[in-house]
């Protein structure tokens, strides 16, 4: 359980980058909180800094998208899903639950 | 339609395979290929895949399940040599023909060479072969290496070479390289990254001769100094692959001519990717190589130009630890300014920058070295203004 930021300093619409390896990207989608692994499954190139619309987010280099809900891309370039992470929030800080390995969505 | 032939099996041509599939193209599919490689991603050869940070498999573009799903025939490791009169027969290199009543045509650009004998230890960077065979010869101990050619492949080139612990020089025959795409205020701030990463940049002179018996030995420039050279590295663009339709009746000027819809003037022939000049532009750019083939598809099935596209140029470039992103379509005469982030010293701070170019109060395009966040939001909004995305949808 790593964690991540204040849900204060994690307003809607905004991310944050844990420098976990491999780095997890933290989102805060209209009020949901949700993590994935940072780093695009097609290109080196970080998730949160993308663009993020209701649970999808855009990657910033060639637009591959994924559904933070289960980390699978909506659409090509990306054809393989991130990893997905629970997320809680305890006493005020966001908590992220690094998946283990083998729960890598397929 | 039943049978449609795509010829090209990198970026464009896989797009095109799966928009024919996408839009209900049940019939049979011919890819043909020169390469004898399934389709792969060319950005990585100048970066990770040089530098040895990539493999192959990273660069595979597709997976056993989608080949699977398009169910075509791929004829790799064989050339085009000619599309019949009609089009509608494509001449391969063994002989063989492949006929069609619809062509895409996707054969894409090869690397403009230097004219003058082969010698040992010159390179161009375009193909799979190309960077296997360069990513061996700069694992075999330290080199003096030449880059020719300030462009972006030239600079990721020369970047990853120097990742790499080689001594690199690059020439570039411009006063300052990438003027054209960026303008002479940005493209100064993008030369000095090459200072940033320790390469030294020479410019303003052209390449007069390589010296060498079976291998380089040096860089004759046409000022007269000679660049001791182990490697040489050509990176001076890149031509498009309309050879084999010489005897077609297409249209062939620097590209396949084609209209805003990627038709060319032979009904049920379409062209994509680097070697289409669509409504007037050939854009050698990634984006542009995937976002041609919804609408040449649609219209190669329609058989006539339903639907034309003119989406905003997006292109980038790794470079020095630095990512350089452009969207937009820029003049001569927009003027540039740093909207975020510090230049120190003529060289962008290691929080990078964003800039927009200008015209009459307009945004027309932006440049941002390591502020993706920024760029994006201002990429979007390029794309939704009025002009930028002119998706016009005729109906019959």
């Amino acid at each position: 359980m790593i964690p991540v930021c204040r849900l204060d300093d994690l307003p809607a619409g905004e991310s944050a980058r844990v420098d976990t390896v491999p780095p997890i990207a933290v989102f805060n989608a209209d009020g949901e909180l949700y993590a994935i692994d940072d780093t695009c499954t097609h290109q080196d190139a970080s998730l949160s800094e993308g663009w993020l619309e209701g649970c999808l987010i855009e990657c910033p280099l060639h637009a591959a998208s994924f559904d933070l809900r289960t980390g699978a891309p909506t659409c090509l370039p990306a054809r393989r899903a991130v990893r997905t992470h629970r997320v809680t929030v305890d006493d005020g800080v966001i908590h992220v639950h690094v998946a283990a390995e083998e729960d890598t969505a397929a | 339609m039943r049978t449609v032939v795509v010829v090209g099996a990198s970026l464009s041509g896989l797009y095109a395979a799966r928009e024919l599939r996408a839009q209900g193209f049940d019939g049979r599919l011919v890819v043909v290929g020169d390469e004898p490689h399934r389709p792969y991603d060319r950005p990585p050869l100048s970066k990770d895949f040089l530098t040895g940070r990539a493999d192959e498999d990273r660069l595979a573009l597709s997976d056993t399940e989608e080949m699977a799903e398009l169910d075509a025939e791929w004829l790799l490791g064989t050339r085009a040599r000619d599309l019949d009169t009609r089009g509608r027969t494509v001449l391969l290199d063994d002989g063989r023909t492949v006929s069609g009543d619809g062509v895409v045509i996707a054969t894409g650009a090869s690397a403009r060479r230097l004219p003058g004998p082969a010698l040992a230890g010159v390179h161009t960077l375009r193909t799979l072969d190309d960077a296997r065979t360069l990513r061996a010869e700069l694992t075999a101990g330290a080199r003096r290496v030449v880059v020719i050619g300030g462009g972006f492949i030239g600079a990721e080139t020369a970047s990853s070479c120097a990742g790499l612990g080689h001594d690199v020089t690059v020439v570039e025959a411009a006063p300052l390289p990438l003027v054209p795409q960026l303008g002479p205020e940005m493209a100064a701030l993008c030369a000095a990254l090459h200072r940033r990463g320790g390469v030294e940049l020479v410019t303003g002179t052209g390449v007069a001769a390589l010296r060498g018996t079976v291998a380089v030995t040096a860089v004759e420039l046409s000022d007269g100094r000679l660049l001791p050279a182990d490697v040489v590295i050509v990176g001076i663009g890149a031509v498009p692959n309309t050879g084999w339709l010489a005897g077609s009746p297409l249209a062939l000027h620097d590209g396949v001519l084609c209209d805003d819809g990627c038709a060319t003037a032979l009904p049920q022939v379409v062209a994509v990717g680097d070697v289409a000049r669509v409504g007037g532009t050939r854009a050698e750019h990634w984006t542009s190589a995937t976002e041609q083939p919804r609408i040449a598809v649609r219209n190669l099935l329609a058989g006539y130009t339903a639907e034309t596209v003119r989406p905003l140029p997006y292109f980038w470039s790794d470079q020095y630890g630095a990512r350089i992103q452009f969207a937009g379509r820029r003049l001569d005469t927009d003027t540039v300014r740093i909207a975020e982030g510090t230049v120190t010293d003529g060289v962008p701070g290691e929080d990078g920058l964003l800039a927009l170019y200008e015209r009459e109060g307009r945004t027309t395009a932006v440049l941002s070295v390591d502020r993706p966040r920024p760029f994006m939001r201002a990429r979007r909004e390029l794309a939704r203004g009025a002009g930028a995305m002119e998706t016009v949808s005729r109906a019959l």
